[in-house]
């Protein structure tokens, strides 16, 4: 008989033998070790949960990966009666419950019949780290992407291992990219020098922290000068890139802290320019704006965007009405009485505050931001700009624009400019002043209610509201000049930029107070501002 | 003639009725209790909810038949987040209303703002709120936790658990978080924290604006040290710190944020999910499972009819120190002040951890110290505890001026403030 006639089956089953003895037994252990862990998850304490994640990884079971980001998501819970792991999502008023390991369907149960299996925050950091490892492999590239960036920060010679065989796997460039600045973190103490330039050639210019840090400790103990030299070359273009960056960030919040007080000293610039009248009541309009936001989100409590966009229009309206009741009702009688408008507008913006606190609430509302002004936008790995922020920035100029567009195209702008230079040539030409007057005031009240639709979703939202912001709206107003556009819009910025380069080494509270000394000292040399009025009236 | 005797008659029923009224009004005699709490402006996110609590104990104890068999009858005043305003209130409980006791202030530039008050009128203030000590005062009852029993164990905690190496103390500029961090600042230095690895950074109230400022710790923990942040940070300007750490993606485990003055109440405003995990340092929380704390929290909700409410730590001092001068009014027969503050040194009452609280004679409690993370529904989690109880420590041991000084209001010492080393009484000394 010779051997190349021996039935198949037989082969076959000689192998099926083989593999039964040294697999099935090896697979048997996993599962026991799998199992083992998975009890010592029930145990309350976190060291315990810790040694267990450790065995589950190691166990290389299929189900890992599911039981990890169960526990990392918070549906891994330990039923009461059974005293069994398994997962539970919400569903309706209960929670569907699956077993852990055959994941077969355990039906709905309330939550009260479930413990959670907690955990803390190193448990949270190993989960991430564990489950980046079992990611390597996934199909969905942004998933490999993620697994790959929670690697980055605590690379060792091992995990730089992992990552060499996952890239000669790998087709993404992006994940690619980031695999090969992994490696180069665990190369960089290669104790081959060669190995080590290569290492800092990849990391020259990379943005990550975890560079420059790796480069600056390699700086430190490094006996090769020309790795040396190599590692001091990267570090400084990390470090030019990064104070560019830091410029670059100054800026974004210096003009986003500047559009916020462009966009409540706008309407006051108007008032103030046109009708020479101090409205102190200008904040508690803003304030009314922001409670308007307030007010539509209670309406719609589903569509908090929704709510928001319509809440422009709406508080426009809403300020811009209190605004003419002001004028008609109250300012109309104290024309040319600059301290009696004063005190008459301070005490209406206190009936304002009152109003707000007896009919809505003394205390703070909330304000819910919508889920496209929350999170950022990573320009680098060490610049990212916050979405509110920005949408901010763009509507104040769009608001900008559009009070622009009204004073220099319609005809209401036109009156309003003529009444500005020169009331009483104005109303010889046949422009009625009063009502100019009225739709002047409305006009700035509306703006300041959308000023305050805008601060609803930066800061807190109550009956002080308007407090915080009346002095900022004056400094703006009387740095850039009264009644003139541009001069808010630039002397806002200014400060806005200024506070922001200030804040970082003087403090919040010192900025604050080195902004109005230079006001203050600003306007001894210039009293009229950036851009003063012209014009014969505007000189009397 | 009748037109006469008609007025006699009316003129005898009023006099008649007018008695019975006085005499009925004089068999109605209360105690009259103070609650001085900011209930609008910055600091009513976290003041109201004390003065609800006050509401309920009271009526809890007039249920079980009031106090040396009067009723007890709240006061409430809104000082409005203005410092001045509370001295002004507090006077007018104090000597207008004739009040027995006062429970209030939160922030320590108010308590310093009623002190004045409470030493010249010699009432009694019980301050339910943890604060930076350096204080004793023969008048004011110390409920809320010393930096002992809150911030030393929270640093400790994030030392020695955590392996934090970098340190950044935030906090609202006034006296609270300024004293707290210098001995803070001591306390790490003494530990071999290098200058370099501490920043520290003040913001006024209401703070609105923490781009900067959070930036700023991003960069300040990329070094690849472990850093963490200590907040002090006090009122409504928690919440847009908070919102803005979860908009640039600052996450708990990168740099764990461990706040003082932050607990469920600042919670249950804002979106908890991008906050989970960051910490806070309390010797109550709402999560801890006693017996004391389910019935707490069930009369706590059927009062306010609202399940959703929460309880927090210094309301459980409200809770301990009411007891606590419950049990001394009734051991000095009499609501006087002098006899009272006398008799609540010693006075021991359960608290809702399961354990039990002692008024010691440096006017302050012992209490355990919990370390907990917030969850995704606004409830802290409990992640360490001290195994006993802290007695709290008036005169930090951290600070050169303080380290010598000791609180003991019990004869002869009768001193807040009694150095050691001089054998000097000095300030606090009302003998």
């Amino acid at each position: 008989m010779q051997m190349n006639q021996l039935p198949k089956s037989l082969l076959r089953l000689c192998l099926g033998l083989l593999l039964f003895g040294t697999v099935l037994p090896a697979l048997a252990e996993q599962q026991a070790d799998f199992e083992s862990a998975l009890q010592l998850l029930q145990e309350k304490s976190y060291d315990t949960k810790s040694e267990a994640v450790r065995k589950i990884v190691a166990s290389g079971h299929p189900e890992a990966r599911a039981v990890l980001d169960a526990m990392l998501g918070g549906d891994l819970y330990t039923r009461k009666k059974e005293k069994d792991l398994v997962i539970a999502v919400k569903e309706g008023s209960q929670y569907r419950i699956t077993a852990v390991v055959s994941g077969e369907d355990l039906g709905l149960d309330k939550k009260r019949s479930l413990k959670k299996v907690s955990i803390n925050n190193q448990l949270r950091g190993q989960l991430r780290s564990a489950l980046a490892l079992l990611n390597l492999d996934n199909p969905d590239a942004g998933e490999r992407l993620v697994a790959v960036g929670d690697m980055l920060d605590s690379i060792d010679a091992e995990s730089a291992a992992l990552l060499r065989d996952a890239l000669e796997k790998e087709s993404d460039p992006k994940v690619r990219e980031a695999m090969e600045l992994g490696i180069a973190l665990g190369e960089v103490t290669s104790k081959d020098p060669a190995v080590r330039l290569q290492a800092i050639t990849v990391l020259d210019g990379s943005m990550h922290p975890s560079a420059f840090n790796r480069l600056t400790s390699l700086v430190e103990q490094e006996d090769d000068s020309e790795v040396r030299k190599a590692a001091q070359d990267a570090i400084n273009t990390i470090d030019l890139k990064r104070q560019m960056s830091g410029i670059a960030e100054t800026l974004f919040f210096g003009l986003s802290l500047g559009s916020v007080l462009v966009l409540a000293a706008i309407g006051l610039a108007i008032t103030f320019g046109v009708m020479g009248v101090i409205n102190m009541a200008h904040g508690e309009l803003i304030m009314l704006g922001a409670y308007t936001t307030y007010l539509l989100q209670v309406v719609m409590p589903e569509y908090p965007g929704v709510a928001l966009l319509l809440s422009i229009p709406v508080a426009f309206l809403v300020s811009g009405g209190v605004g003419v009741l002001i004028e008609r009702g109250v300012i109309r009688f104290l024309y040319g009485r600059p301290l009696e408008t004063l005190l008459a507008t301070f005490g209406i913006s206190l009936i304002l505050q009152q109003f707000v606190r007896v009919v809505i609430s003394p205390q703070n509302v909330p304000v819910t931001n919508p889920s496209w002004m929350s999170g950022s936008i990573e320009i680098s790995s060490v610049l990212s700009l916050t979405w509110n922020r920005i949408y901010i920035i763009v509507f104040s100029l769009m608001v900008f624009a559009a009070l622009f567009m009204i004073l220099k195209k319609t005809a209401l702008g036109l009156q309003v400019r003529a009444v500005a230079q020169n009331r009483a040539m104005a109303r010889a030409m046949g422009v009625r002043s009063e009502r100019v007057d009225a739709l002047t005031f409305g006009l700035g009240s509306g703006i300041a209610g959308i000023a305050g639709v805008a601060l609803s979703q930066l800061t807190n939202v109550g009956p002080n509201l308007g407090q915080s912001y009346i002095i900022d709206s004056f400094m703006v107003v009387v740095f850039g000049g009264v009644g003139n556009l541009w001069g808010t819009l630039v002397a806002g910025m200014t400060l806005g930029v200024a506070n922001k380069i200030m804040e970082p080494w003087a403090g919040a509270v010192l900025a604050k107070i080195l902004v109005l000394v230079f006001i203050i000292l600003f306007i001894q040399k210039r009293p009229r501002g950036l851009f003063p009025q012209k014009g014969r009236a505007a000189e009397g | 003639m009748l037109k006469s005797t008609l007025k006699q008659s009316l003129i005898g029923g009023m006099l008649a009725a007018g008695m019975a009224f006085s005499s009925a009004a004089s068999a109605e005699e209360t105690i009259k209790v103070g609650i001085l709490h900011s209930l609008s402006g910055t600091m009513a996110i976290s003041e109201t909810t004390l003065k609800d609590t006050m509401l309920m104990l009271i009526e809890e104890q007039n249920k079980k038949g009031g106090l040396l068999g009067k009723k007890l009858e709240p006061v409430v005043v809104d000082p409005a987040s203005n410092w001045p305003l509370f001295a002004e209130k507090a006077r007018e409980l104090i000597e207008k209303e004739k009040v027995s006791a006062v429970f209030g202030c939160w922030t320590s530039v108010s308590r310093k703002s009623v002190l004045p008050v409470f030493e010249e009128l010699d009432s009694i203030l019980f301050y339910p709120v943890q604060y930076e000590g350096e204080e004793s005062s023969k008048n004011v009852f110390y409920t809320g936790a010393a930096p002992n029993q809150q911030a030393i164990p929270a640093v400790d905690y994030l030392m020695n658990e955590i392996g934090v190496e970098r340190w950044v103390l935030a906090g609202t500029d006034y006296v609270y978080p300024r004293t707290t961090n210098k001995i803070l600042e001591a306390y790490l230095k003494a530990k071999g924290v290098a200058e370099e690895d501490i920043m520290i950074n003040y913001t006024p109230f209401g703070h609105s604006d923490w781009q900067s400022i959070v930036a700023d710790i991003k960069k300040f923990g990329a070094t690849g040290k472990k850093t963490a942040v200590v907040s002090t940070i006090n009122g409504d300007a928690n919440v847009p710190f908070y919102k803005e750490l979860g908009n640039q993606g600052v996450s708990a485990e990168d740099i764990p944020v461990v706040a003082f003055s932050v607990g469920e109440e600042e919670l249950s405003g804002i979106d908890t999910k991008p906050l989970v995990g960051h910490l806070a340092a309390w010797n109550y929380f709402m999560s801890v499972d006693a017996e004391a704390n389910d019935s707490f929290i069930e009369s706590w909700h059927a009062y306010t009819k609202d399940e959703k409410r929460v309880s927090n730590d210094p309301m459980e001092a409200h809770y301990i120190g009411f007891n606590m001068w419950v049990k001394a009014v009734e051991k000095a027969g009499t609501t006087d002040p002098a006899a009272v503050q006398d008799a609540l040194i010693g006075v021991a009452v359960p608290n809702l951890t399961g354990g039990f609280s002692a008024m010691m004679p440096n006017h302050h409690i012992t209490k355990p110290v919990l370390i907990g993370e917030i969850q995704e529904d606004g409830q802290f989690d409990v992640v360490w505890e001290t195994s006993g109880l802290v007695a709290g420590d008036a005169w930090s041991d951290f600070l050169e001026g303080s380290k010598d000084i000791i609180a003991d209001w019990r004869a002869p010492l009768s001193c807040g403030n009694y150095n050691v080393k001089t054998a000097k009484c000095s300030g606090q000394n009302l003998e």
